[in-house]
């Protein structure tokens, strides 16, 4: 046994018209590239061996009794690791929205979308990842603000545009609202002074312009 | 509320009542809440009630099956679903199969389920009742077979307190059914009913799992069934596409066009949508031959022209080759699973693929493809057929006579063809072909999983769609016997053969008593090679020969089909065997041969896992004997 291709089935008619799956792709039919006889073919390109990357994924779905375990159930179960997600209602009274946000190739994070689709409640599921959009997470974070770095700490809070809501003898509460990465940044700013607690609710997305994803499944 | 771990147990507060006083073993007792589970836990203790013949949920449920066309079902009693037995007497129309292990029940719903195209139904009780049914929901889920399981579940107000039989099989069936329902409230039943068969056969079927309170079976309701526009309306996340994009068809139609060495490789998909004429005429006018997967035999009569054979794993080596070599795959209704592919890498590695699959996640899921279609198959087939040009034979010429010879080597070379097994022994591919052929290729053939299910489906030469039934994805052992049952009672017009190892006979051969009980007329041919017989061909080839636990001890089956009342048989020689079917077929109920096969024929060829199409293993030193 040998792991040429080659060893039972032959090149078409022993022409050689044969193709690479990958110089195809994309390619006009009819313009299949000229392969030598002897030639092994090169490996078929596996679907998912793209680039990883960051995506966010909308979800619509019925507000039902457990439609959030059947999507993060399907998520584990289908080997895709959510990076955040966050729940909330819509302005329809039976409709839930979904940000799900996971790592992976652009064919995996199809897929993804696609298995979600299987679900019987969910009504609509977009990839936003490719388009302008805004997105914003909150963040309370408690922070070791003792009397001689509770000044500093204040005036980073307010550099960051982050808000005080809660001020102790040893610490204080602050909210900071952002894009995922203003977040990141205040956190970074301010663990120097020691973090005793941190909440983060996940990215929440929303495309711009006119266009409602919401609007394509109002019943 | 905090819970804290770790921290010691807090002295009790000043203004708890002091131990003198009489005390409650109620939790939150006086509430609403602890009143309501009080008096579930009565009713539990108390079954006997009067019978009350006002319309109640267990009347809901009988009724919704009568009116979906479920004529058969197969359960198994147990506590919480006894308010449905009340009832079932009222419902003479229903035919209950009580099985002797709800597996079996999910399985013989599953075996009806294929051989007919409806919706099989099986129930059970809750806890393991409804476990039971758990691999058998698998089963159907990973074959994509409409199936409703019911279970009934321990009254609402007890649900979450580890109640006798309570488990969270709602939460267990949840990853494992296309969709699920706990339904706590009779007025829900129809609608949740109606709802499930829907889901289960429309689109890409699948298993649906309905759970039942035993306070709502027995809830007076008036609710009526929804009609089938209140169904879909009340569905808005479900709206399967059901007819292919006309770009699509049109890309597709080029590349057919374009190809010189093009391979159709048709699955389950076809037979689901009940296509097989469709796929034929299609065939017929591209001359494009056709393989087919496992689940797939059937789709088209193997002594066509253009049928080619089976691929995979165990596939036929010239199916495999000519996949190998082809320039367009047209995959319909089949989903390049690796026991299909192999190693994707090398997988048809000259070929542009056209998918067409009823499930978009299904397509680009374990191989790139060109041109992506999503349609049912029928649909697909039926609009591309007028799109395509009619194909002359003779401009296929060469490839044709390629594929023939290539068909002629592999089939000649098999041990099947050659007849090169020792002589006086019987093998199984032999008995498999004289079972075949003394049907007229005519019966339904239930397989079991192992080397039974691929000598059957190598050598016993389909004619007919859904005559063929076979646990493909979960290759689930113990299937064949109670799916053979279903099968049966599905079509009573055909003989039923259940094809079994003695391995997976002994999983479920409770069912025999079902059987004899219901006169289900199934032929079992057992294969008693007194070895688990895939595994030991793995630890021979794979494992260096490493037997651990492949031999299998098994009982006298003759003594054992007696003790159930069965008529048996038994055949050891090749020139038994036309005698032991002959007098199998002459029993009016069920019966058993027992074959005394080789016992350690392999299966080839073989494709080892992770290799690809082209690394088939054809013969193995001194493994045939």
């Amino acid at each position: 046994m040998s792991g040429d291709p080659n060893s039972n089935g032959r090149v078409p008619g022993g022409t050689g018209t044969g193709a690479s799956p990958s110089a195809q792709s994309g390619a006009a039919p009819g313009i299949i590239p000229q392969h030598a006889t002897h030639a092994a073919p090169p490996p078929r390109a596996l679907p998912g061996g793209g680039e990883l990357r960051r995506h966010t994924l909308i979800a619509i779905v019925l507000d039902k009794p457990g439609v959030l375990n059947r999507v993060s159930s399907l998520m584990r179960a289908r080997n895709f690791n959510i990076d955040s997600l966050a729940v909330s209602r819509t302005d329809q009274p039976d409709v839930s929205r979904m940000t799900i946000t996971l790592h992976g190739d652009d064919v995996a994070v199809e897929q993804a979308a696609k298995q979600l689709y299987r679900l019987i409640d969910v009504l609509k599921v977009q990839d936003v990842t490719s388009e302008s959009t805004i997105g914003q997470e909150l963040a309370l974070v408690k922070i070791r603000a003792t009397e001689a770095t509770r000044g500093e700490v204040l005036k980073l809070v307010e550099l960051s545009k982050g808000r005080v809501l809660d001020v102790a003898d040893e610490s204080i509460v602050a909210e900071v609202t952002g894009p995922e990465s203003d977040v990141d940044n205040f956190v970074a700013l301010v663990r120097g002074y020691g973090i005793k607690e941190l909440v983060r609710t996940g990215a929440v997305v929303m495309a711009r312009g006119s266009a409602s994803i919401e609007e394509a499944v109002k019943r | 509320m905090t819970m804290t771990k770790g921290t010691s147990a807090k002295p009790p507060s000043p203004t708890a009542p002091s131990p003198a006083a009489r005390r409650s073993h109620v939790p939150a007792d006086g509430t609403s809440g602890a009143a309501a589970v009080e008096a579930a836990r009565k009713e539990m203790l108390h079954e006997a009630r009067p019978r009350n013949r006002t319309r109640i949920g267990a009347d809901v449920v009988c009724e919704a099956l009568l009116r979906q066309g479920a004529d058969v079902f197969f359960s198994y009693p147990g506590g919480v679903i006894l308010p449905l037995y009340d009832v079932l007497g009222d419902y003479p129309e229903l035919r209950h199969i009580l099985v002797r292990h709800e597996q079996g029940g999910a399985h013989a719903a599953d075996g009806y389920a294929r051989v007919t195209g409806r919706v099989g139904v099986c129930m059970g009780t809750s806890g393991p009742g409804a476990t039971n049914l758990v691999t058998g929901i698998g089963t159907a889920l990973l074959d994509s077979v409409p199936i409703v399981a019911i279970t009934g579940n321990v009254p609402s107000a007890l649900i979450g307190k580890d109640a006798f039989q309570e488990i969270d099989i709602n939460g267990i069936t949840l990853p494992m059914t296309k969709h699920n329902y706990l339904v706590r409230d009779a007025d829900d039943l129809p609608r949740v009913i109606a709802e499930a068969f829907h889901i289960a056969r429309t689109g890409r079927p699948g298993p649906v799992h309905i759970d039942i309170t035993k306070d709502a079976l027995q809830q007076e309701t008036t609710a009526e069934h929804p009609t089938d526009e209140e169904v879909v309306a009340g569905l808005p996340g479900f709206r399967p596409n059901l007819d292919a994009n006309g770009r699509q068809l049109k890309l597709a139609a080029q590349e057919l066009k374009n190809a010189k060495r093009p391979m159709i490789l048709a699955g389950h998909g076809v037979l689901h949508a009940e296509a097989w004429d469709d796929l034929v005429a299609f065939a017929e006018k591209t001359q494009i031959p056709v393989a087919h997967t496992l689940l797939g035999v059937g789709v088209i009569d193997e002594t066509h022209p253009l049928s080619y054979g089976y691929m995979g794993m165990h596939g036929w080596k010239h199916v495999n080759r000519a996949i190998q070599s082809a320039d367009l795959l047209f995959a319909i209704g089949m989903r390049f699973d690796d026991r299909v592919t192999g190693n994707v890498r090398t997988y048809a590695p000259y070929a542009r693929i056209v998918h067409v699959d009823i499930d978009p996640a299904e397509i680009g899921k374990n191989v790139a493809v060109e041109v992506p279609i999503v349609g049912d198959a029928g649909r697909v087939l039926r609009a591309l057929t007028p799109m395509v040009d009619a194909v002359d034979p003779e401009t296929r010429a060469e490839y044709f006579n390629e594929l023939a010879a290539w068909r002629k080597e592999s089939e000649g070379g098999s041990w099947h063809g050659s007849g090169a097994w020792r002589e006086g022994v019987l093998s199984a591919d032999y008995v498999v072909s004289r079972i075949g052929e003394l049907t007229d290729h005519k019966a339904t053939y239930v397989a079991d999983v192992g080397q039974n299910q691929m000598w059957l489906a190598r050598y016993t030469g389909f004619r007919d769609p859904n005559s063929h039934v076979s646990s493909g994805g979960l290759g689930t052992m113990g299937f064949s016997v109670p799916a053979a049952m279903g099968a049966a009672l599905g079509r009573p017009d055909r003989e039923t053969w259940a094809i079994t190892g003695d391995g997976g006979f002994q999983m479920t051969f409770q069912e025999l008593m079902t059987l004899v009980q219901d006169r289900i007329p199934v032929k079992i041919a057992l294969f008693d090679n007194k070895k688990l017989g895939m595994i030991r061909q793995w630890q021979e080839i794979i494992y260096a020969g490493n037997y651990h636990s492949a031999h299998l001890l098994g009982p006298d089956y003759l003594k054992l089909a007696e003790a159930f009342g069965i008529p048996a048989f038994k055949a050891t020689k090749p020139d038994e065997v036309d005698d032991a079917i002959r007098a199998a077929q002459a029993v009016d109920g069920p019966t058993l041969i027992w074959f005394e096969i080789a016992e350690e024929q392999n299966v080839f060829p073989m494709m080892p896992a992770g290799k690809g199409l082209s690394d088939l293993i054809e013969k193995w030193d001194g493994a045939d004997e």
